[in-house]
């Protein structure tokens, strides 16, 4: 049994104490105890039923938990009001565990780090690796998000939007040390969408498929980005693209349309052209215009003036522009990129100087900075 | 070991001896900078002298606490005179080493592909009181 493998039964076997009356925090430290020793005794011994193992092993560290957070409790007098135990208000334990995790009363980033330990299995080490934070910081920030929980999580249900959000969140950290975190958000997507019958759930899994499917051809070496337009086609997985289309079909032709649906949408019309001349940008505009029905922001808008810039030409780009909040981080890149297509290049130039210096990250940092070196040069030239 | 800041400033250092401002570079020469940046780190890794290295926004603000309310903000400033842009942190053996690296990352390759030269500021952590004291 791989990691993974393993890492898929943590929800289901913590499902099974918290069912057992277990209240979810303690639950959750007991699951990860078995897990810790899950992996060498497994190693000498392995067991024939892993699921059962862990359960029993789980549920004697719960006991054992439990009894002595009971005599912490006694010796310090803690007033703390027990969580209510034993309610499990879904019928569906897995998706109940998700609410939990995702819960509304939580920030995103403990929202985050909860999600990925008590239905991902994750570590605490891991996920503050992945997030470049102390470890120490990390499971503080799991622990109080588990008090917030045991104070006001039981009696609120549990909103499938925010367990959107906060995979969504996972999906766009992407990659960055040892835990592939786009990968994982995929796998908690697909495991959410057996358990929750919203076919925003499954466009959102056809949104992580269909843009994990381009990741080899969006970074060269050292991390630097690659545009769209010179992305190696060829390097595009075409077996995860067909994957998301057809699943995004599917959720599409319930006739509930939502954010992810559409976002999907519009990576599946970039996925299926071969060359990037083929690119339907007329249907993508009018994708993006079903986006601001759902999701009117900056960003969405930001994004719609470059397909118009492509459907209709750069100064078509250049009005929708004009309507878009011009303090939003990439305004200035998207200025220059289509003042480019228009033939303005020392504007263009300046705009992607000014992109580079107010970057939100160093591969656009960079890249800017070689598009305003690019246009400079060809500009001495003439 | 001892730790040092190895800082580089937006402004407030002196001028590089080449410093022309990246944007005039050739693509290629933006590009073996960039590299030799990356490069620079990753050595520092393999060398077990590489704590930390980050880039800073040229945007901030400045905040200070007004009594009950909400916190007062202000900035960016323009006229500011000091702007950090970024830092590497090293853990060294020596002040003479953290000097010899500065330099190697100070002679960065720029303009004409030619060592930027540029100052970097050198400073030293205040590091935990020792153990053994008399």
């Amino acid at each position: 049994m791989d990691d993974v493998e393993l890492r898929e039964l943590v929800p289901q076997v913590l499902s099974v104490l918290v069912r057992r009356g277990a209240d979810f925090a303690t639950a959750e430290d007991a699951v990860q105890e078995a897990l810790i020793r899950a992996v060498p005794a497994w190693e000498q011994d392995p067991p024939s039923d892993p699921k059962g193992w862990l359960i029993t092993v789980a549920w004697r560290a719960f006991l054992d938990l439990a009894r002595s957070e009971a005599s912490r409790r006694d010796r310090e007098a803690r007033v703390d009001a027990e969580p209510p135990t034993g309610v499990v208000p879904s019928a569906d334990d897995t998706l109940h565990l998700y609410f939990l995790a995702a819960h509304p009363d939580l920030t995103p980033s403990s929202a985050v780090a909860l999600t990925l330990r008590a239905l991902g299995g994750l570590t605490t080490r891991q996920i503050a690796q992945a997030y470049l934070v102390p470890e120490s910081t990390m499971a503080q920030r799991i622990s109080r998000a588990k008090r917030t929980i045991g104070r006001s999580g039981l009696d609120r249900p549990g909103d499938v939007r925010t367990v959107m959000r906060v995979l969504y969140l996972i999906f766009n950290e992407g990659y960055s040390g040892d835990v592939d975190l786009a990968a994982e958000a995929i796998r908690l997507t697909r495991q959410l969408a057996t358990s929750a019958n919203d076919p925003e759930v499954h466009g959102l899994l056809a949104l992580m498929l269909l843009h994990h499917a381009r990741r080899r051809s969006r970074s060269g070496p050292d991390g630097r980005i690659v545009p769209l337009a010179d992305q190696d086609r060829s390097l595009w997985d075409t077996e995860l693209i067909a994957e998301g289309v057809v699943i995004l079909q599917a959720a599409l032709g319930r006739d509930r349309p939502g954010e992810y649906q559409v976002q999907a949408a519009i990576a599946a019309l970039h996925a299926d052209a071969e060359r990037v001349q083929d690119t339907d940008w007329t249907q993508i505009v009018e994708w993006y215009d079903e986006l601001l029905r759902f999701a009117d922001t900056p960003v969405v808008r930001l994004n719609r003036a470059v397909a118009v810039g492509e459907a209709d030409g750069a100064l078509a780009g250049l009005a929708a522009l004009a309507q878009v909040d011009e303090h939003i981080p990439r305004h200035e890149a998207v200025a220059a990129y289509l003042h480019e297509k228009n033939g303005e290049l020392e504007l263009a130039a300046r705009l992607y100087a000014d992109a580079s210096r107010n970057a939100p990250n160093l591969a656009e940092r960079d890249h800017q900075m070689c598009q305003a070196a690019r246009l400079n040069e060809m500009l001495r030239r003439q | 070991m001892a730790k040092y800041l190895l800082l580089k400033h937006y402004r407030g250092a002196p001028a590089a001896v080449n410093h022309i401002p990246m944007d005039q570079w050739t693509p290629d020469e933006v590009e073996a900078h960039i590299q030799f940046m990356s490069d620079f780190a990753t050595r520092l890794e393999g060398t077990g002298e590489f704590v930390d290295g980050q880039a800073l926004s040229p945007d901030g603000l400045w905040v200070r606490s007004d009594g009950d309310g909400p916190p007062v903000t202000d900035g960016p400033f323009a006229e500011t005179k000091d702007l950090i842009a970024g830092w590497m942190i090293i853990d060294v053996d020596s002040q003479e080493r953290a000097v010899e690296l500065a330099g190697e990352l100070s002679a960065a390759p720029g303009a004409g592909g030619e060592p930027i030269h540029e100052w970097l500021e050198v400073r030293p952590f205040l590091a935990a009181p020792p153990t053994v004291t008399d």
